[in-house]
């Protein structure tokens, strides 16, 4: 992480982005450190995809600044844009898994076009990555053959494909069962350990925050009310973080 | 209803006025032609908001219509340099060779089949009128060779693959697709559209000489009905007078329709937005748009033959 920022590879200052006149994100600071894990969190449609979004430069913002790896995000070209991209695993919401190739194509489609793997080895490091969250068999099947929980979690093989430094994740945990829910908060959080992975994962759910997040970050009507650890969230007296602690508890 | 009625039948004037106005007008002349035409159109479908301003809603329309030429620039212009600038995807190319190109085939074998087989027996009739049946072979292979067989491809194939085309990119858009093969730094246009242009570029050629010979063979059969005579003297008959000028530029101008027809679907698929209502619209306006520029360049394409060709 030689290029991050005094060992900020995610810095974001002042972000705004509105969609037709309507407010999103209305300047949001963040600074993500190596080797932490935030955990964002806020109510449906505040904006949390969008911000994921925006620093991968998916989209545009309205103003503000947006570093990732020590590159300013939104004046970079596509070149250097996708030297970025290659250091960042990014699950989407609803797993965006290609659907005219089978899950191992899928898996196997940034391998295929970003390493120098031949087809065997790039086929073991296939069936490693979706091991690794837990897919053994189905390697065959279409997206639209298998579960979406499963598909879930095919899209968070292929985010971890290129051996990101950086993780940006939308929701890995939600529409799984809370074993399998679990089972992924462990492997977000082994990752974290064994390299120092710098990420921000969009949940609703508290309880597989804890066990990978290092700070809890809590978005709402375009800012960032709080935040901080658990700890430090649940001892806020702020009216919305006590109700939005409280439901999710 | 009424106001339905009389689009539709506006629609159709602007095309057919297109095509006479083709005949005998510039091509520049034409364009303006038809912009006017199309905004006159736009305007009457949605007469907006704001009724009582028939100004502001066809100086929008018109803004949204060099808005969308200038779109259409912008992706002409990355589609070329991700498909110029290695390394590239030959297996994504080949398997779109396939979808389009094998998978049409039975399809623009049989229209062009039909073509054949309509031409032979209506020119039979008006060929006795005037003693002039022998002609007949070279009447088919004429007008199936030169005209019938690249614009039955061109525009069956509009239909087919322009709907293919912008559906499946249109649904792959709307469900982040794109956006996930841009996240893992790989380049849409490069992977998706360049490949579906180049594959349609090279198959219509080729689809239009299976057209071209099932329509030949068909017309062949059809007058033959009539009065039987052998393949080998149709052909003979029919080829007699025919030179390359009459049978390669015309079959050459189809890497132009497929240019077309390719570059208008991939570029409404990846512009869709709106959920599956949008792929819906980008499917219908990727197969009305490269049917229609199909019918106008073909009318360009015809006069340049001519002067070029004689
Ligand atoms: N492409 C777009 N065009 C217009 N508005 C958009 C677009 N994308 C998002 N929005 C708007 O931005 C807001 C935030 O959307 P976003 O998807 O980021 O919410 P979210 O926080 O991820 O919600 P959820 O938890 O339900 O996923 C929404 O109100 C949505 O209407
Ligand atoms: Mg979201």
């Amino acid at each position: 992480m030689q290029d991050s920022v005094d060992g900020h590879p995610i810095v974001v200052k002042a972000l705004r982005k509105s969609f037709s006149g309507r407010t999103v994100l209305n300047g949001i600071d963040l600074q993500v450190e190596t080797g932490e894990t935030v955990a964002l969190l806020g109510r449906s449609g505040t904006g949390k995809s969008v911000f994921l979004k925006l620093l991968i430069g998916l989209q545009l913002p309205d103003s503000g600044s947006i570093r990732l790896c020590g590159r300013e995000i939104p004046a970079l070209g596509l070149n250097q844009l996708n030297e970025v991209r290659m250091r960042v695993g990014f699950l989407f919401q609803q797993a965006a898994l290609y659907d005219s190739l089978t899950v191992e194509e899928n898996v196997a489609f940034p391998l295929e076009r970003h390493t120098k793997l031949t087809a065997v080895e790039r086929e073991r490091r296939v069936k490693e990555l979706l091991a690794s969250v837990g897919m053994q068999q189905d390697l065959k099947k279409m997206p639209s053959q298998i579960s979406g929980g499963m598909q879930k979690r095919v899209g968070l093989a292929r985010a971890l494909a290129l051996d990101p430094e950086i993780l940006l994740f939308d929701e890995p945990t939600s529409g799984l069962d809370p074993i399998t829910a679990s089972e992924i908060a462990q492997l977000i959080r082994a990752l974290k350990e064994r390299r120092r992975l710098t990420a921000i994962v969009v949940t609703h759910d508290i309880h597989s925050a804890r066990t990978f997040a290092d700070r809890l970050v809590l978005m709402h009507d375009g800012n960032i009310v709080i935040e901080g650890t658990i700890e430090s969230l649940q001892n806020s007296r702020d009216e919305f973080v006590v109700r939005f602690l409280g439901e999710a508890a | 209803m009424k106001r339905g009625v009389a689009v539709v039948m506006l629609i159709v004037l602007v095309i057919v006025a297109a095509i006479v106005g083709g005949g005998i007008a510039e091509p520049a002349q034409l364009s303006c032609f038809l912009i006017v035409a199309a905004a006159a159109s736009r305007a009457w479908i949605n007469p907006g908001r704001s009724s009582q301003a028939p100004y502001t809603s066809a100086k929008t329309v018109l803004i949204s219509f060099f808005e969308w030429f200038g779109e259409m620039a912008v992706f002409c212009g990355r589609l070329l340099q991700a498909a110029l600038v290695p390394p590239y995807e030959i297996r994504a190319l080949l398997r779109q060779c396939e979808s389009v190109g094998s998978r049409s085939l039975p399809l623009v074998a049989l229209a062009g089949a039909a073509t054949g087989a309509v031409l032979s027996l209506q020119t039979r009739d008006s060929l006795t009128r005037f003693g002039a049946q022998s002609f007949l072979p070279a009447v088919i292979v004429f007008s199936l060779i030169r005209e019938s067989g690249p614009i039955i491809t061109g525009l069956v194939m509009s239909g087919r693959v322009g709907a293919g085309i912008g559906a499946e990119l249109g649904s792959m858009k709307v469900t982040e697709q794109i956006d996930a093969m841009e996240a893992s730094a790989i380049n849409p246009y490069k992977y998706l559209a360049a490949t579906r242009v180049a594959a349609c570029v090279l198959m219509l050629p080729l689809l239009t000489l299976a057209a071209d010979f099932c329509g030949i063979l068909m017309g062949w059969f059809a007058s033959s009905l009539a009065d039987p005579v052998s393949l080998r003297l149709f052909l003979e008959n029919g080829f007699q007078n025919a030179s390359y000028n009459d049978f390669i530029p015309p079959t050459l101008k189809t890497t132009l329709f497929g240019l077309i027809i390719g570059v208008v679907a991939c570029f409404q698929g990846m512009r869709t937005t709106g959920g599956t209502a949008g792929v819906g619209r980008s499917t219908t306006s990727s197969v009305v748009l490269s049917s229609l520029f199909v019918i106008v360049a073909d009318v360009v394409l015809v006069r340049m033959i001519l002067v070029f060709f004689p």
